[in-house]
C-alpha cells in the first residue's frame, strides 16, 4: 500500500469505493464520474500515475470496473468506446507526457470521443497499401484522401490517423501516426448506411487538412508499428470482454428458446446445445489466455479469440433467425436512415449486423493468416508488393 | 496441487516434462508399433516402470491406497501426455475405469487391497459394464447375480471390455434380486471366458467377457453401484478427453511441420491459404478442446461446476477436435497421411474410437441440453 509495486486487488477496490461514495454515479453527471475516477488512477490501473493509472498491474482493473458496475456506474469503455479500446493505449506509448496529459482525461470522461481513420475503400485487408497523403509544409501536415468504416466520426473530436507520407518506399517504410483534430477544416464526416438499414459507420474525407506536427505519434515512417500497437489493444480489449457462461449473445439465444416453446424442436435443440457447447469452450479459452497472460504468456489460445467470437456470434443470430421462421423474415422499418443506437434490439436486425462480425476489425481469412503465420509458424503468402515502392504496387 | 482454474504451476510443467520424456525414450513410434502387433496389445513391463519409478499411475489417488493425491489435473496431464505418444497400456481399463471406480467406493478394505497394485501398474483392472456409454445404464446390465455357498456367482456375457483380456482385476456390475450391484473378479478363474477382439485402434484392446458361474466378491451394494459408477465414468470421460487433446496437438504439430517442408510449385504448401487456414482451424479445435478438457478435471478436482455438465463438456468438445483434427492432418499430408508407414493413421483410429468410448458427441450434447435447455429457469 506504500509504494505503487504493492498495489494489490484491495486497494484498488478501496479506491474505486471511495470514488463511487464521493460521487454516487445515480446522481453525478458521467463526466464528472469519470474525471474523479481518472484522477484516482482507476481509469487505467496499468498507466502511469498522473495519466489515470497507478502503475498496477493491469489485471487488477477487473476488480475496479466491477466496483463501479455496482455501485450502478458505466462500464468505462461505453462512455468512450474506440478512446478506451484502443486510442488511450498507444497515447500512454507514444505521445510525449504533456500531450498525453491533455488528451487523456477528457477521453476518460467522455467529453472528448475518439474515432479511428485507418480503413480507406482501396485498403481493409491490406490496410498498409493506403492512399491517403500526408504532405510536410512547414510545423504542419497536409493531409488529403479518404477514410471509410469510422464508428463514431459524426460525434468524435479527435481521430487516430494513418496516412502516407513516403509514397517512393515500400508500402509499410512510408506510413505516419497523427492525431487528428476532427473540428479542422477540411474535414468531412458522412454516414455510410449499411446492411441494417442504419449507420452507424461514417466515411471521413479528408481535404488539405492541416495537422500540427506535434500531433504525430512515433516517427515519420514509423507509423505501420505504432498502429500494430493499437491493433494489439483492439485485440487484447476484445478478449477481457467475454460474457460469463449463458450470458452475451448466446444468452440471448437462450432466451429466444425460452420464450418459445411453440417453436421448439428436437433439431433446434440439438443445434442450441452445440452453440452453447462452442460458447463456453471459447469462454473458457479466454478464461484461459487471462490466466496465463497474468504469469505474462501470450499463447495460442488468446490468438484465436476473435476468430472464434465473431463466427459464433454469426451463428447464433443464424439460429434465431432459423428459430423464428417466418418472423423472422419481416423486419422493423428501413424508411428512415437512423442513427445506430443501444435500444433493445430485434433479432432480425442482430442477425444482419452479425455479418459484419467476421469482416471488421480483421475479416477472418485476414485473421486465420495471422494465426498460420504468427502462431502455427507456417511460411509467409505470397506477396507481389514485398520490397516494391509503394507507388509502383497496382491499386484496384 | 490445488490452484485456480487453468493455473498451469511449474510443477505440472515438470510433471509433462517428466512423462514427455519417459515417452519419447521407451515408447517411440516403432515400439508403440512393435507393442500393438504383439499378443498382449502392450508391455507389462513398461507399464510397471510409469506406475513404479515415475508414479504417474494413481495421482488422483489418495496416498493411503499408493496414490500420489495430486489432483485429477496432475492426472490429465499425465494421460494426454501418453495420449500424445499413444503409449500402448491399459490406459482405458485400469486408469481411467477401474481406478476411480474403486477411490469412488466406501469400502476401505477393497480400496487397500485392490488400488496399490493398480496404481503401481503391477496390476490391470478393468469394469464390464454399461459404462462405456458416458454414464452408467443400470438398463444395459447384461450380468446376472446369484447367491451360492455362501458367496456370488455371475453369469452372462458382455462386449467391448476395454484391456478386458489383459485384465488381473474385472469389476462388474450385476444384476441381483435386490438391484444392481458391483462385483470384483479376481485373476483368472475359468469360470471367466476372454475373447479377445481385433480392435479399430490396434494400440487399445477390447474383449469380449463371457461369466459362467463365475465366483465373485461383492464390492458395493445396490444403492452405491449406481452412484459409484456414474462418478467413475465421470472421471474417466474427462481423462479422456486429455488424452484426446494429447493426439490431437501432435497431429496439429506434425502437420504444420509436413506443410513447412512440403515444396510443391515451387514453395512449401503451407504458403498456401487453403492450407495455412485448415491449420488455424485445427489449432482452435485443439485450443478448444485443451479448455474444455481442463475446465473439466479441475471441475471434478475442485467441485467447482456441475460434474455432469463438465465431464459432458470436456469429453464432447475433445472428441470433435480429435476427429477433426486428425482427419485434416491426413487430409493436408496428401498421399503419406494414408500410407501405413506414417504415424497419422494410428491417431486417426484411437481419435474415431475415443470420439465414441464413454459416450459419443451426440450422447453428450444430448446430457447438456437437457441441463442447460430443458432445465432452464422460467420453462
Amino acid at each position: 500500500m506504500t509504494t505503487a509495486t504493492a498495489t494489490t486487488a484491495e486497494t484498488v477496490e478501496e479506491l474505486a469505493r471511495t470514488v463511487v461514495r464521493e460521487r454516487p454515479p445515480a446522481t453525478t453527471p458521467t463526466a464528472e464520474l469519470m474525471g474523479a475516477w481518472y484522477d484516482a488512477g482507476l481509469a487505467w490501473v496499468h498507466f502511469p500515475r498522473g495519466l489515470g493509472g497507478l502503475e498496477a498491474p493491469r489485471m487488477l482493473q477487473t476488480a475496479a470496473n466491477r466496483v463501479l458496475k455496482e455501485a450502478g456506474g458505466p462500464e468505462p469503455r461505453t462512455v468512450n468506446i474506440i478512446g478506451y479500446g484502443i486510442v488511450a493505449g498507444t497515447i500512454v506509448r507514444y505521445a510525449p507526457p504533456e500531450l498525453a496529459a491533455r488528451l487523456l482525461r477528457p477521453l476518460a470522461t467522455g467529453e472528448e470521443l475518439w474515432c479511428q481513420l485507418f480503413s480507406e475503400p482501396g485498403a481493409g485487408s491490406d490496410l498498409a497499401g493506403l492512399a491517403t497523403r500526408a504532405v510536410r509544409d512547414g510545423d504542419d501536415w497536409v493531409v488529403t484522401g479518404q477514410k471509410v468504416w469510422n464508428s463514431l466520426a459524426h460525434l468524435a473530436r479527435w481521430g487516430i490517423l494513418l496516412a502516407r507520407t513516403d509514397p517512393d518506399v515500400p508500402k509499410h517504410k512510408g506510413l505516419t501516426y497523427f492525431l487528428v483534430d476532427m473540428q479542422s477544416p477540411g474535414v468531412e464526416v458522412r454516414p455510410l448506411r449499411q446492411i441494417t438499414g442504419r449507420a452507424q459507420f461514417n466515411e471521413v474525407f479528408l481535404e488539405g487538412v492541416r495537422i500540427p506536427d506535434a500531433m504525430r505519434l512515433g516517427d515519420v515512417g514509423a507509423g505501420w508499428a505504432v498502429s500494430l500497437s493499437t491493433l494489439s489493444d483492439e485485440r487484447v480489449g476484445l478478449g477481457d470482454r467475454v460474457p460469463a457462461r449463458g450470458a452475451g449473445s448466446i444468452g440471448e439465444a437462450l432466451a429466444l428458446w425460452a420464450a418459445r416453446p411453440d417453436r421448439q424442436t428436437p433439431v433446434l435443440r440439438d443445434r442450441l446445445a452445440r452453440l452453447w457447447l462452442r460458447s463456453e469452450s471459447h469462454r473458457l479459452t479466454v478464461e484461459r489466455a487471462k490466466v496465463a497472460a497474468g504469469h505474462g504468456v501470450f499463447g495460442p489460445e488468446a490468438a484465436i479469440t476473435k476468430l472464434v467470437a465473431s463466427e459464433l456470434n454469426q451463428q447464433v443470430y443464424e439460429f434465431c433467425q432459423e428459430l423464428l421462421g417466418l418472423e423472422g423474415t419481416l423486419y422493423e422499418s428501413y424508411t428512415s436512415v437512423l442513427e445506430d443506437d443501444d435500444s433493445p434490439t430485434p433479432y432480425q436486425r442482430k442477425f444482419l449486423r452479425s455479418r459484419a462480425a467476421t469482416i471488421e476489425g480483421g475479416t477472418s481469412e485476414i485473421q486465420r493468416n495471422i494465426v498460420a503465420e504468427r502462431v502455427l509458424r507456417l511460411p509467409a503468402d505470397l506477396r507481389n508488393d514485398k520490397n516494391v515502392p509503394w507507388r509502383d504496387v497496382p491499386r484496384s | 496441487m490445488n490452484g485456480r482454474e487453468f493455473d498451469f504451476t511449474e510443477e505440472l510443467g515438470e510433471l509433462r516434462t517428466l512423462v514427455r520424456q519417459f515417452c519419447e525414450e521407451q515408447s517411440p513410434e516403432d515400439v508403440v508399433r512393435t507393442t500393438m502387433d504383439s499378443e498382449a496389445g502392450f508391455d507389462p513391463a513398461l507399464w510397471r516402470r510409469l506406475g513404479t519409478d515415475l508414479g504417474v499411475l494413481g495421482l488422483h489417488v489418495p496416498e493411503a491406497y499408493g496414490g500420489g493425491d495430486a489432483g485429477l489435473v496432475a492426472q490429465a496431464v499425465v494421460v494426454e501426455e501418453l495420449g500424445a505418444a499413444l503409449v500402448c497400456g491399459p490406459v482405458l481399463g485400469t486408469l481411467a475405469l477401474a481406478v476411480p471406480v474403486l477411490c469412488a467406493l466406501s469400502r476401505e478394505d477393497v480400496k487397500e487391497t485392490h488400488l496399490p497394485g493398480l496404481v503401481s501398474g503391477d496390476r490391470v483392472g478393468t469394469i464390464a459394464g454399461p459404462l462405456l456409454q458416458g454414464t452408467f445404464d443400470a438398463a444395459g446390465v447384461t450380468v446376472t447375480a446369484v447367491e451360492a455357498d455362501g458367496g456370488w456367482r455371475l453369469n452372462g456375457a458382455v462386449g467391448h471390455v476395454p484391456d478386458g483380456a489383459a485384465a488381473d482385476l474385472v469389476l462388474v456390475p450385476a444384476r441381483t434380486p435386490a438391484g444392481t450391484a458391483l462385483f470384483l473378479v479376481e485373476g483368472a478363474p475359468a469360470q471367466l471366458r476372454r475373447t479377445p477382439l481385433t480392435t479399430l485402434d490396434q494400440t487399445r484392446r477390447q474383449a469380449e467377457l463371457e461369466l459362467v458361474d463365475c465366483p465373485a466378491v461383492q464390492i458395493a451394494d445396490e444403492t452405491e453401484t449406481a452412484q459409484v459408477c456414474e462418478q467413475a465414468a465421470r472421471v474417466a470421460a474427462v481423462l479422456l478427453a486429455a488424452e484426446q487433446v494429447g493426439g490431437a496437438q501432435v497431429m496439429l504439430g506434425r502437420t504444420v511441420e509436413h506443410a513447412s517442408g512440403r515444396y510443391q510449385f515451387g514453395v512449401p504448401i503451407g504458403s498456401f491459404q487453403a492450407v495455412k487456414h485448415r491449420c488455424a482451424d485445427m489449432l482452435v479445435a485443439v485450443e478448444q478442446a485443451r479448455s474444455a478438457a481442463y475446465h473439466g478435471a479441475w471441475s471434478l478436482q475442485d467441485g467447482t461446476d456441475d460434474p455432469a455438465l463438465a465431464a459432458s463438456m470436456a469429453k464432447a468438445v475433445a472428441s470433435d477436435s480429435y476427429v477433426k483434427v486428425a482427419a485434416a492432418a491426413i487430409q493436408l499430408h496428401g498421399g503419406t497421411g494414408f500410407s501405413w508407414e506414417y504415424p497419422a493413421h494410428l491417431y486417426f483410429k484411437r481419435a474415431a474410437t475415443d470420439a465414441v468410448v464413454l459416450g459419443s458427441t451426440e450422447q453428450h450434447i444430448d446430457r447438456i441440453a437437457a441441463l442447460v435447455l430443458d432445465a432452464a429457469p422460467g420453462r
